[in-house]
């Protein structure tokens, strides 16, 4: 059988190796190289979308192997209905940006090394189901988005760098431990993820409680979730646009994944003695972000900010214990990747023309952007959760889902509706409405290769708003299966 | 017959999709094609109205999702409320759209207001057909998105984008609470089709909990008060989208709202009170302002408030019928009322009536039907607004409070009052500033001809000429007899031409009657009408600056507090490490000297030890 999983992972990691190998002045050469590599993985996952059995909630196109006999780790991977929409999501974005870097003129090479290298990590993190090649490959990401960040990005980006590096390590060393624990306590010692699944709810409470603190914390800065979100507007604004669309897109999920993967499937007693606190950080991260969003003045921190508020909806579901919940959850960390991918692809389109992102330097922009104006309209009105765009439905979920367990706070975060709805509509109206701003006279509007990137994005935001089963089918299987459980 | 009804809103998406994505290229058949597929839906409308009548109904196309493990199907309603709502929509949309032709000609975003204007139609008939909450919020959201789009159409004007921006904001925090009432209701009844609304009994309070919260939705669409204050500045957009969209037929899906759930209103007289009593205070507040203002579209947007306000009075005070066909009649004559506003503006270049006077002469067709409209809304004998109005003074003064009563009266007062004002000063006296007025086109008068004929007759069929037609059909076949009151009508016509004469009285025999002295007296008042009761002002100090307040304290505090304990650890690692550093001073010497430190100290404790054992 063909191995799709490892190809998926290993694809990036030998474009990345040509990459090494090719002549250093040959520039575009290396862009070709990367965007085949991005290109074939986007080809595989979509393969493997069309092969998923979305019935079968057992782990599928697994691959196996003994790795490390010594510590019980195997080469162990798969996908089911809770990682397969993550894994195309991963390939898209990655395709995506990629065509997106087409602009990066300093150290081409190094750049498309460390983005493959990136891409491997991220695949990895999604399909591997032995939690040391899991922490592996979450190591992984962090090493090349460090460099992509620290020195591609702004004028803040050594600072920047160096807090992603330390924040998301800090919480990594938690995981670590926890891990260790985890794999000592299970009896017989295994880092299986699916055997522990069965194992791990059979701990003593407090020790489920403590691990489930462990990885929360790994997890929960990754996601963000309030409080330990700070490090991610920084880490935006600096970042270069297509590493912020991974970061917004891929990244932040891979801490929710944490928390469907492991934190509660493992330790489902500590996860439901938690479940309050978890929906009260997740509304105040709904509530908190979207306030703190309204009042930016810079373009970029502002959608950062705003994915604060929407992972606030991914925690509130996952606290509800429910299936609806669940699926709400996961559907919104796919949507949110999604848009949000496309708003910072936005962002960057403006920034390119105007090396700005002060909201008060544009205006009037509809005149004579006005393709620019239906693409950031559109991303706009499915991140305020417009019914008929895709984030609407990941946020209904989640809040009918969250309404079941906690009512009172789920009213609280509908607040946050409103408060998102303003900001958006009032960035709209300082960047696209008003008179034209003279400064903005002679840009030009969106060119074809940035087109290409926000039409697949788009097209998906509207099929799953007017078809969310199109998404939900792979899922809800999984969590199904997941949910009875508890 | 029925099972096209889902075509209905398909086709003007249809025109919507086509005129976004080639609407340059198509510039002037743009028009065209918006208007044809809305055509089409009208005659769909006429073929569901026929299957209706013999005996189809209600259908479902399949699931959209699950929703706490049940099916939430793409359903369609098929009723006499439904089918009612389809045809008004579609024939004011349809005539709006060809007055458009002329109204937008030489836009530079024709082919773009045709798009969204066709959206608009689509979002409203699916929002119309909508069997469950979830789709009706769903297209709920979307005639409010059109809404927002077409009030910023000029987006150019500071104004419009942010009438827009306001727009959509205070119709969200009425669409919230209409949110939180049907989750509210997914987990006490467990269902959210409107169809098994009926079966619910009791009166739990969480019921009227919810039918309070969907109310709120209501209000912010039908700009109710308090959530009333974003109409009138939504008159930034295009005259004829203000006719379609903010008098004819959005704004009126609140009211159709609570009509569509009235089965949960019923089971509660709380829910009724709130209805009733919210439609009265908006009827008369906005009746009040629109005495007062001088700009020709406001007037009008205020007696838009007014009269939905009427209606969830109507409703309210159990007059279910009366108050969907109050709806009926003033999306006739309201929107024939913006057209005719719509063709003077497009003639005078102004929209202060302070400017304008003596058009009649000059504009003939607009000037005679814009006469009609405003008989029809002050509810003179026998058009359209007398019948359906008295209908609701009827159910008010049968089952209501007298306070109800007596406030939709005063609002009759002074709906002809205004109206006749609005006529007196536009149409007739001298002109007041130099203008070159012309009759419009023929795309624009002949669909005010055909809203005209409508604003005329429409009534009959909920007269008592025609045996109550309209109320039989609404109610579906039981009850709809309404016990005329010969008082009830005497009253309404007394108070429909008292407002008239005394506008006649204040403008054309121009206000000599009343001494100064006294308008001096009440030159507060005057102030506070023109003010429009200081609302706006009222919420901007209280609720817009505020909150930005507090976001920007939020923002102050994530940096400094949240971000200062990141940083603050960072730092306090940092500290440790300088203490530590001073231990690795390089020098052997001070290694060497704590190393035989050590050992003395090792040695001693291992005396120590052998000491104490023996």
């Amino acid at each position: 059988m063909f191995p799709l999983l490892s190809s998926l992972i290993f694809f990036p990691l030998v474009g990345a190796l040509l990459i090494l190998f090719l002549p250093k002045k040959n520039e575009s050469l290396m862009k070709w190289v990367a965007l085949a590599a991005t290109g074939a993985v986007l080809v595989l996952s979509i393969l493997l979308l069309t092969q998923f059995n979305y019935h079968n909630v057992q782990m599928q196109f697994v691959e196996n192997a003994v790795w490390i006999p010594q510590i019980n780790a195997w080469y162990f991977l798969g996908v089911d209905g809770l990682s397969v929409a993550l894994v195309f999501l991963t390939a898209l974005l990655g395709f995506i940006a990629c065509v997106a870097s087409w602009g990066i003129a300093q150290r081409v090479k190094e750049y498309f090394v460390l983005y493959l290298l990136l891409m491997t990590g991220m695949t990895g993190t999604f399909i591997a189901l032995d939690l040391f090649l899991f922490y592996i490959f979450w190591e992984v990401v962090l090493i090349p988005m460090y460099f992509l960040i620290g020195i591609w990005g702004g004028p803040r980006r050594e600072y920047a760098a160096i807090k992603f590096f330390l924040y998301t390590l800090a919480g990594s060393v938690l995981m670590l431990v926890a891990i260790l624990v985890t794999y000592f306590t299970a009896n017989p010692h295994t880092l299986n993820m699916v055997e522990l699944a069965k194992v791990a709810p059979a701990f003593d409470f407090h020790l489920q409680v403590v691990l489930f603190l462990a990885f929360f914390v790994a997890f929960a800065i990754k996601v963000p979730v309030f409080p330990f979100h700070t490090w991610l507007p920084d880490a935006h604004v600096e970042a270069p646009t297509p590493i912020s669309v991974l970061l917004a897109g891929v990244l932040l999920k891979m801490g929710g994944y944490g928390f469907f993967r492991i934190c509660f499937p493992f330790f489902k007693d500590a996860a439901h003695y938690f479940a309050l606190p978890l929906a009260v950080l997740g509304v105040i991260g709904i509530v908190y972000g979207a306030c703190v969003a309204m009042a930016q003045t810079d373009f970029k921190k502002m959608i950062a900010y705003s994915s604060v508020s929407h992972m606030g909806f991914v925690m509130l579901g996952l606290a509800s214990l429910s299936a609806t919940g669940f699926n709400g959850a996961l559907l919104e960390m796919f949507n949110h990747g999604v848009i949000t991918g496309g708003m910072f692809l936005l962002v960057g389109v403006l920034y390119d023309r105007a090396h700005t992102r002060e909201l008060s330097q544009f205006g009037g922009l509809s005149a004579n952007l006005p393709v620019y104006a239906f693409f950031l309209t559109i991303c706009s009105l499915a991140s305020l959760g417009l019914p008929g765009l895709s984030g609407f439905v990941g946020e209904l979920l989640s809040l009918v889902g969250g309404f079941g367990a906690f009512p009172r706070l789920t009213i609280v975060a509908t607040f946050g509706l409103i408060i998102t709805a303003g900001y958006f509509l009032y960035m709209l109206q300082r960047v696209l409405l008003g008179p034209l701003n003279l400064n903005c006279a002679k840009y030009s509007d969106m060119n074809g290769r940035e087109i290409f990137t926000l039409v697949p994005l788009v097209v998906i935001t509207v099929v799953v708003g007017i078809f969310p089963n199109t998404v939900l089918k792979f899922q809800a299987a999984a969590i199904q299966a997941l949910v009875s459980s508890f | 017959m029925v099972k096209v009804a889902h075509l209905i809103p398909l086709f003007p998406f249809l025109a919507f999709a086509v005129n976004i994505f080639f609407g340059r290229r198509l510039r002037e058949a743009s028009a065209l094609i918006s208007i044809i597929a809305c055509g089409i839906s009208a005659v769909l409308s006429l073929v569901v109205f026929q299957g209706l009548q013999a005996g189809e109904g209600s259908y479902s196309l399949g699931t959209w999702l699950f929703l706490n493990g049940k099916p939430l199907n793409f359903g369609v309603t098929v009723d006499a409320l439904s089918v009612m709502m389809l045809l008004v929509v579609t024939v004011v949309a349809t005539l709006i759209k060809i007055y458009s032709v002329g109204y937008m000609h030489g836009d530079l975003r024709y082919s773009r207001y045709f798009a969204y204007i066709s959206l608009f139609t689509a979002s409203m008939l699916g929002l119309v057909l909508a069997d469950n909450f979830v789709m009706l919020y769903i297209f709920w959201e979307g005639v409010g998105l059109c809404s927002y789009l077409l009030i910023a159409f000029w987006f150019e004007r500071p104004a419009a984008a942010k009438a827009g921006l306001k727009a959509f904001i205070t119709t969200r925090i009425g669409d919230t609470g209409l949110l939180i009432g049907i989750l509210l209701l997914l987990f006490s009844t467990q269902t959210l089709y409107f169809s098994e609304l009926k079966n619910i009994a009791g009166d739990d309070w969480i019921l009227t909990l919810a039918a309070i919260l969907i109310f709120m939705g209501a209000v912010g669409k039908s700009a109710q008060f308090p959530l009333h204050v974003w109409l009138p500045d939504a008159m930034e957009g295009p005259t004829a989208v203000s006719a379609l969209i903010h008098a004819a037929t959005m704004v009126a899906a609140g009211v159709y709202l609570v009509a569509r759930t009235y089965a949960l209103f019923i089971l509660h007289p709380l829910c009724l009170e709130i209805v009733a009593l919210i439609g009265g205070i908006s009827a008369l507040l906005a009746a009040s302002i629109a005495t007062v203002n001088n700009d020709i579209k406001r007037v009008l947007a205020y007696s838009t408030i007014s009269q939905l306000g009427l209606m969830m009075l109507g409703l309210g005070v159990g007059g279910y019928a009366a108050g969907t066909f109050h709806l009926m009649t003033h999306a006739f004559f309201k929107a024939l009322l913006f057209l005719c506003a719509g063709s003077v503006i497009h003639s005078v270049h102004t929209q202060d009536i302070q400017k304008m006077g003596g058009l009649l002469s000059k504009m003939k067709v607009t000037g005679a039907t814009f006469i009609i409209g405003t008989l029809a809304i002050a509810g003179v004998p026998p058009l359209s607004g007398f019948w359906s109005k008295d209908e609701i003074l009827t159910a008010a003064w049968h089952n209501g409070s007298p306070v109800l009563f007596w406030l939709a009266v005063a609002t009759s007062f002074l709906t002809a009052f205004y109206m006749a004002r609005l006529i007196f000063l536009v149409l007739f006296g001298k002109p007041r500033s130099e203008m070159h007025p012309s009759e419009s086109p023929k795309t624009m008068t002949v669909p005010l001809i055909i809203l005209a004929v409508f604003a005329v007759f429409a009534g009959f069929i909920g007269s008592p000429l025609m045996h109550h037609a309209f109320q039989e059909f609404i109610n579906e076949g039981h009850g709809g007899e309404v016990v005329a009151s010969g008082f009830v009508i005497g009253l309404s016509i007394a108070v429909s031409l008292a407002g008239i004469g005394l506008a006649y009285l204040f403008y054309v025999l121009n206000n000599k009657i009343v001494p100064s002295g006294i308008r001096a007296q009440f030159a507060w008042l005057h102030q506070l009408l023109l003010n429009k009761y200081y609302i706006d002002e009222i919420y901007d100090a209280v609720f817009v600056r505020p909150c930005m307040r507090f976001c920007d304290f939020l923002f102050k505090f994530d940096a400094v507090v949240v971000d200062g304990l990141v940083n603050g650890a960072g730092a306090a690692v940092r500290a440790v490490s300088q203490v530590l550093r001073w231990v690795q001073t390089g020098l052997v010497q001070n290694y060497l000297l704590v190393q035989v430190l050590g050992v003395i100290l090792f040695v001693l404790t291992l005396l120590g030890k052998l000491c104490f054992r023996f």
